[in-house]
């Protein structure tokens, strides 16, 4: 028996380190107060380890190697972690700048780049090792800087990214990640606060704060320079005072259609992707923050700004109209859906829970605990063109 | 002697919030303000709202920008959430060093 025990020892920690876990179907939530990231498992509803230390993550965004091993988690104070989720342990961990505001993954999965606010601009690091490869400083005018928003990733090895206090959008372009090129549109547009990159990779698109309408890049046309559309929309209409700024991230396309939230009012711009004209509003129960489609694009649910964070709101693709309101809770932050949408994650902040949502039933599947949870990610994100 | 001091300690208090509303307002200014002007007040969109920055800014004039927010920016209004003496002693914690 005595002779036995260390065979006995060396068999389990074999089966400790031959214990195999997949990563397609895990997941980062933040927990902005803590700075911390939980890792969880989205099949069996589990928290799977807590990773601590993250700094000022009130502001913080995600993004997923394309082996899905890793995530790179940007934080507020200029932070950029690379998690190893196999091993439940930070990798790699660098403070990039002093403000920053979101990050996104080149098409080749290699390297990183993170828009910040000051200094501004934006900075691509390699993947692998966190060292910085490129230094794209938001000139403009009589030496200013601009706060640089809606970072994303484009086909061909670009990434686009609009100047908050420019008013431009700029395009660069990393085939060679030494010499960057880089094609600049000014005049887009006052203050373009974010930005989305259409799931077809064909569409960016800058929403405005400081005028109507929105800036239009197509990516295939990209000689025909933004054109602004909806540029009257509401312009007559009194403008409510905006308590958080919307997001366009996983906007919805949903047949002809794109849905996006209408700034300082309580409605969803549903907009002629053939035309870019408005087709229609719908109206919702306050700001909306989010707005994004299932995965199918049968619905699009809708949370909103302070003070009408206690509800979701999904509408209904069919026929444009409201499909049921739900309740989950205080401080709906954000919202992520399973890689095939059948459940949708749903974080809480003011009472500290995730919620697990049936998209079909619309039933409450589980809550999770989770302290201040301001941001869900799912590792399928890995594999989408702008996330 | 007692009722004296429970009667100071009131008049003391005059315009500040209960205790409940402070800790309301902590958490409006952690959340609500932080999502533009960072959950440490260091900036974002918004600017630093740090001690040594408001520094050579008069209470007033924070109180109403608090309150009306600064039209042509993305500031907003806070009127419909609280009232003069809530915005004025939002300045006050924002003017201490530590929060
Ligand atoms: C939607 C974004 C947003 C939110 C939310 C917000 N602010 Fe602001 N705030 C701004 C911006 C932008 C400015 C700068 C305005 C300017 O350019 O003059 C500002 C300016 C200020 C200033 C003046 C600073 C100075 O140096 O003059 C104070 C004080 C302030 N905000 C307090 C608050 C408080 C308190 C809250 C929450 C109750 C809040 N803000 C919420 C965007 C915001």
């Amino acid at each position: 028996m005595i002779k036995l025990l260390p065979l006995i020892a060396l068999l389990f920690s074999l089966n400790a380190i031959a214990e195999p876990r997949a990563t397609g179907d895990l997941g980062i939530v933040i927990e902005r107060e803590d700075g911390n990231a939980l890792i969880i498992n989205t099949t069996e509803h589990k928290r799977l380890a807590k990773i601590e230390k993250l700094g000022d993550l009130s502001h913080a965004s995600v993004v997923f190697s394309r082996d899905q091993r890793y995530a790179y988690v940007f934080g507020r104070d200029g932070g950029l972690t690379k998690i190893d989720m196999l091993k439940d342990a930070i990798d790699k961990r660098i403070i990039q700048a002093g403000n920053s505001i979101g990050g996104a993954i080149s098409q080749d999965g290699k390297l990183i780049a993170v828009s910040n606010y000051t200094p501004g601009g934006v900075k691509v690091f390699s993947a692998e090792t966190l060292e910085l490869v490129a230094d794209i400083p938001s000139d403009y005018g009589e030496g200013l800087r601009s706060k640089v928003v809606g970072l994303v990733d484009a086909p061909g090895q670009r990434f686009v990214f609009s100047l908050f206090d420019a008013g431009e959008i700029w395009m660069a372009d990393f085939k060679n990640p030494k010499a960057p090129v880089i094609k600049k549109f000014p005049n887009i547009g006052k203050q373009p606060y974010d930005a989305l990159m259409s799931p077809d990779g064909h569409y960016y698109i800058a929403g405005l704060f400081g005028e109507p309408g929105l800036a239009l890049l197509d990516l295939w046309n990209t000689e025909a320079g933004v054109k602004h559309i909806l540029p009257d929309y509401g312009k007559d209409d009194e403008k409510l005072p905006v308590y958080k700024m919307p997001h366009l991230e996983g906007w919805a396309v949903a047949g002809d259609y794109v849905f996006a939230p209408a700034i300082g009012q309580h409605k969803v711009l549903v907009i002629d992707k053939n035309t870019w004209e408005l087709h229609d509003t719908i109206a919702v129960a306050g700001q909306p923050v989010f707005v994004m489609a299932r995965p199918d694009a049968r619905h699009v649910w809708v949370n909103f700004a302070f003070p009408d964070n206690h509800q979701v709101q999904i509408i209904d693709v069919k026929d444009l109209s409201l499909h049921k309101t739900l309740s989950p809770g205080k401080g709906v932050l954000h919202m992520e859906f399973t890689p095939r949408g059948e459940q949708v994650w749903v974080a809480l902040r003011d009472d500290n829970q995730l919620v697990v949502y049936d998209t079909d039933t619309l039933q409450e599947i589980t809550r999770l605990p989770a302290n201040k949870p301001n941001g869900i990610f799912f590792s399928s994100r890995a594999h989408k063109i702008g996330l | 002697m007692l009722v004296m001091t429970a009667v100071l300690a009131k008049a003391g208090l005059a315009g500040e919030p209960s205790q409940e509303r402070q800790s309301t307002l902590r958490n409006m200014l952690n959340h609500d303000c932080g999502a533009c002007h960072g959950l440490t007040l260091k900036g974002g969109l918004g600017p630093a709202l740090l001690p040594e920055v408001l520094a050579g800014k008069p209470d007033d004039f924070l109180i109403s920008t608090i309150l009306n927010g600064r039209e042509g920016t993305a500031m907003p209004p806070w009127q419909p959430f609280m009232n003069r003496d809530e915005a004025a002693w939002l300045v006050g914690v924002l003017r201490k060093p530590e929060h």
